[in-house]
């Protein structure tokens, strides 16, 4: 399978942590990929009027950059350009009339047959690279450390492009047991942690962000792992605020799983980028935990 | 508050219905969107009130609600919904009816610098897609 990586609005710029740890791991890992390097936004999320087509452009358009590349599936790092891509993918595959209409309105561009795959990178650990490899290429398993996996939404809904079951999600609690870590089991793991509505009403954002982080303390977290810059902003980036607000919640850093993998697979602290992350800036708790 | 048939607004029932396939008369109103819904204490009517006032044709009362303009497209409703009803897709539909006609939600020239500075590119690009017109 010939596989290429479409970074996304965010990767380049906030969200560096997340892109730079993940394809260091890849490359470790031996993983052939080539980066897009014509692409523009996808949109960030999926528009959901069904009168409205002229919003797929945006992820059509990076699906023929794929065609255009002679690869068989894309991965994507960001779940909101994930979400964006595989849904886009979904309605045209399942809507020749859509389809017809986008090819036809791009009139510039080589006609999209839909035959692309979108993958998360999550989902290309599992089944591309396999947990089993995955785990014989641990070098610095990281014993003893409990995560909270933090699914969001974007990766898990609706049905058609969850990447794991919806209300059992299980993917990143077993890329956390192939790293080494233990997973916790938080009710709160598939909980939206507000997303977009850190813009249009943040208090809204910061009370669903609350009771993620709290549950996940209930439960015995030292950290979250998540794989999204707009859930790393609502419960990272905003956490003063959220400890601010509820007094029973306490500091918690939060990671990209990315950097978990990097650190697992004994890469350089140089690729993590723990510099972006917030709280936590140095990335003590999860390289401490690295033997 | 009693309801007449010449109280329900077949031509809102039917804008709602062209940008949204989803079927809210389908709704049995269980409830069950609402228990799922992150930010439902934030709203003022919860997403089972919306389905059952659009039920209705309660244009009035629906689109002075704020509860569409708190969803998060998150889809938690929609995946535990027993009626298969693509509510995100109806919370997409009000807000569409009242961006279209140019009335913004939020205003790029207000963010505060803070905002401006920390926010991920997504957080723009998503929100104003959601919230702008």
């Amino acid at each position: 399978m010939k596989l290429a990586y479409y970074p996304g609005c965010t990767l380049k710029t906030k969200a560096r942590n997340l892109e730079e740890s993940a394809l260091a791991g890849l490359r470790e890992l031996g993983v052939e990929f080539i980066e897009l390097d014509q692409w523009n936004c996808c949109g960030a999320v999926y528009s959901l009027a069904t009168d409205d087509l002229i919003h797929q452009v945006a992820p059509l358009r990076n699906l023929i950059r794929v065609q255009q590349e002679e690869c068989d599936a894309v991965f994507t790092l960001c779940s909101q350009c994930y979400n964006t891509l595989a849904r886009a993918n979904v309605r045209v595959n399942e809507n020749a009339e859509d389809l017809k209409t986008l090819n036809t309105f791009m009139d510039e561009e080589p006609d999209y047959g839909g035959s692309v795959t979108v993958m998360h990178f999550l989902t290309l650990l599992r089944d591309v690279v396999g947990w089993d490899k995955l785990k014989s290429a641990v070098k610095k398993p990281l014993k003893g450390l409990k995560v909270a996996p933090t699914y969001g939404c974007s990766l898990i809904r609706p049905d058609p492009v969850a990447i794991t079951p919806n209300n059992t999600p299980v993917i990143m609690a077993e890329f956390l047991e192939a790293v080494g870590a233990e997973p916790v089991q938080s009710p709160d793991s598939n909980t939206c942690c507000g997303s977009f509505q850190a813009l249009g009403n943040p208090d809204a954002a910061l009370e669903t962000s609350g009771r993620i982080l709290r549950s996940a303390q209930k439960a015995g977290a030292q950290a979250l792992v998540l794989s999204c810059p707009m859930c790393d902003y609502n419960l990272g980036r905003r956490q003063p605020a959220i400890v601010e607000k509820y007094e029973e919640i306490n500091e918690m850093p939060v990671y990209y799983f990315t950097q978990l993998l990097a650190v697992a697979l004994g890469l350089e602290a140089d690729v993590c980028r723990f510099d972006l992350n917030s709280p936590e800036k140095d990335g003590n708790t999860l390289t401490a935990a690295a033997v | 508050m009693p309801i007449s048939s010449r109280d329900i607004d077949k031509s809102f029932q039917c804008k709602v219905e062209e940008i949204a396939s989803a079927d809210f008369r389908r709704c049995m109103q269980c409830g069950q969107c609402t228990g799922m819904c992150p930010v439902v204490e934030q709203m003022d009517f919860t997403p089972r009130q919306i389905m059952h006032l659009l039920q209705f044709g309660q244009f009035e009362r629906v689109s002075q609600a704020r509860s569409y303009w708190t969803c998060a497209a998150c889809h938690s409703c929609m995946v535990n919904c027993p009626r298969d009803i693509d509510i995100p897709q109806v919370m997409e539909a009000m807000r569409q009816l009242v961006l279209r006609d140019n009335e913004d939600q939020v205003h790029p020239n207000k963010l505060s610098p803070e905002q401006l500075r920390e926010m991920p590119q997504i957080a723009f690009v998503s929100g104003f897609r959601k919230l702008t017109a």
